[in-house]
């Protein structure tokens, strides 16, 4: 496999998002409110009256506040991602792109690494935020510091990057299937139901989003990611994209 | 440079393309004729390896389609103009040739180089920092063409590239393909344009699934049938009929002081006509030829099917 033409056809697709400000905004946007909207919340729940959140609660509340940064990683690259395949059909490039010396792994590698990085970037950039703000606010009542700790470095580098794979590789099946971005969107839009449900299960305390509890979460993204990519490749085929891709 | 040899696709009970034979030489303009649906974009797909063949056997440079490591080889080699030309709207004329410049593996100043040349012959230099989104269809279509050409590539493969143009941008676009011509490029010309296939290529195949035709626009043109020769004289006698009459060509027939003969190969055969009917006492005045034109070959041919 040929890295170059992958990374050539990444530096494409991030020269074309540079100039869509919608993406650009989306995928900086919604880390960055994460980033001071939780720290917020622990400022202002609860009340000032009854002291606020009670520092027992504080560490399960912060461990569910730093699941969204998963649910951002799974979220954002679905845009660029479903842009990256769809605006090609749109523009109907495709052809020209396939009739290039590359294969099809180069090219839907570029157009996944196009797709992971800028959102992984926002991701940390805003999850850093986040862990500079929230161990300001809650010093106080902690006596320490609560980040960095495991379980953050687990959900950033470990499933964050998986769920953003796993975004990517549905948003590929998606954009094989439909013929506009939004209708594109829409279907990879859906990524955000799974990661609702295992917040929801934290919240109501079916499960614990400790650290074995995301590490198994993680194992079961990865089962998924090994899955989907057989069929995004097999989804991404020349004669497949030029015969039956509508 | 080209070869096919039964070449067949079909998708499910319908066949696109069936026993396609030709060979196609190096440096010279292929014009592939036929109407829509006839299987002329799934032949150039199948050459440039980017949908697989049913059967048969193609061969591009010396290189078998079909064949996976082959596959990478002839693309490296080929340029393709599609049908849709496919130009990033959001990337400018530079960018875009430099971005297929770079999948060719050219180096800096190969592109630099390149890019400079096919812009500037192409008339869009000017425009290279322009963004492709607000060309005009005939500015996208020559950045496509240009794009095909960026890695200098063998074999250049055209799917109706004047097509929806303006007469001034096809204009341009055919005499760029003539340039092209003269520096020996191999091209396989996809066309609806008889004139355009006629001015341009040196051969031409008609396709309508099957290859019904095959061979240079003047050898199409007889195989319609006889050209006629109407000659105008001042008056006609029994002894210039008698002179046609001992050279065994085709048809004559007569309207009035108007002969029409039918001959093969008028070129050759309307001097001796002339010469006899002289020499029997014929005052000539006015010849003309009236020939089967390629497009009667085409339109007889392309319709065989149906």
């Amino acid at each position: 496999m040929n890295l170059q033409a992958s990374w050539v056809i990444a530096t494409k697709e991030f020269k074309i998002f540079r100039r869509k400000r919608t993406i650009i905004y989306g995928t900086i946007l919604f880390p960055l409110l994460l980033a001071i909207l939780f720290p917020l919340v622990i400022i202002y729940a609860g009340g000032k009256s009854t002291g606020g959140i009670p520092p027992a609660a504080l560490p399960p509340l912060m461990n569910a506040f730093s699941f969204f940064f998963v649910i951002a990683a799974g979220i954002l690259p679905n845009a660029i991602a479903t842009y990256a395949i769809v605006g090609e059909k749109v523009e109907k490039s495709l052809e020209p792109l396939l009739a290039t010396p590359t294969t099809e792994v180069e090219v839907l590698l570029g157009k996944g690494i196009a797709a992971f990085i800028p959102p992984m970037v926002a991701t940390w950039v805003g999850a850093s935020i986040y862990m500079v703000l929230m161990d300001r606010v809650t010093f106080s009542k902690l006596s320490y510091l609560y980040y960095p700790n495991w379980t953050i470095g687990i959900i950033l580098l470990v499933l964050a990057p998986l769920a953003a794979i796993l975004s990517i590789e549905i948003s590929v099946l998606a954009s094989s299937r439909v013929s506009d971005v939004r209708a594109a969107n829409t279907i990879g839009g859906l990524m955000f139901i799974p990661f609702m449900i295992i917040y929801l299960a934290s919240e109501i305390g079916v499960i614990d989003l400790n650290n074995s509890n995301l590490l198994i979460i993680s194992g079961a993204f990865l089962i998924a990611d090994v899955a989907l990519s057989y069929f995004s490749v097999a989804t991404f085929h020349r004669e497949e994209i030029l015969t039956k891709w509508k | 440079m080209i070869d096919t040899e039964n070449l067949t696709r079909k998708f499910g009970d319908l066949t696109a393309v069936e026993n396609l034979t030709l060979h196609v030489d190096d440096g010279e303009v292929f014009g592939f004729l036929g109407p829509n649906g006839a299987g002329k974009t799934t032949t150039v797909r199948m050459l440039c390896c980017l949908i697989s063949k049913t059967s048969g056997v193609a061969r591009v440079a010396n290189y078998e389609v079909g064949n996976e490591a082959d596959s990478l080889k002839i693309r490296k080699i080929i340029g393709l103009v599609p049908d849709n030309v496919g130009i990033y709207d959001n990337l400018t004329a530079y960018e875009n040739l430099d971005f297929y410049g770079k999948l060719y593996k050219c180096t800096k100043s190969q592109r630099k180089e390149n890019l400079k040349r096919f812009l500037v012959m192409l008339g869009l230099w000017e425009k290279k920092d322009v963004m492709a989104g607000t060309f005009s269809k005939g500015m996208k279509q020559k950045l496509a063409i240009a794009r095909a050409l960026i890695h200098d590539p063998e074999i250049l493969f055209m799917d109706e590239p004047t097509a929806n143009l303006d007469p001034e941008s096809a204009k341009t676009v055919r005499e760029f393909i003539v340039q092209l011509k003269r520096e020996k490029k191999t091209i396989f010309l996809n066309t609806h344009n008889l004139d355009e296939a006629q001015r341009i290529c040196d051969r031409i195949g008609i396709l309508n699934t099957k290859l019904r035709a095959f061979g240079t626009p003047e050898e199409l043109e007889q195989s319609v049938g006889p050209r006629k020769t109407t000659i105008q004289l001042e008056q006609i006698n029994d002894a210039i009929l008698n002179s046609l009459g001992k050279l065994s060509l085709g048809n004559i027939s007569r309207d009035e002081n108007k002969l029409t003969v039918e001959l093969a190969n008028p070129y050759k055969e309307n001097p001796l006509v002339i010469r006899a009917i002289v020499e029997a006492g014929a005052n000539v005045q006015t010849v003309s030829v009236s020939s089967s034109s390629l497009e009667d070959a085409y339109l007889r041919l392309a319709r065989e099917r149906e």
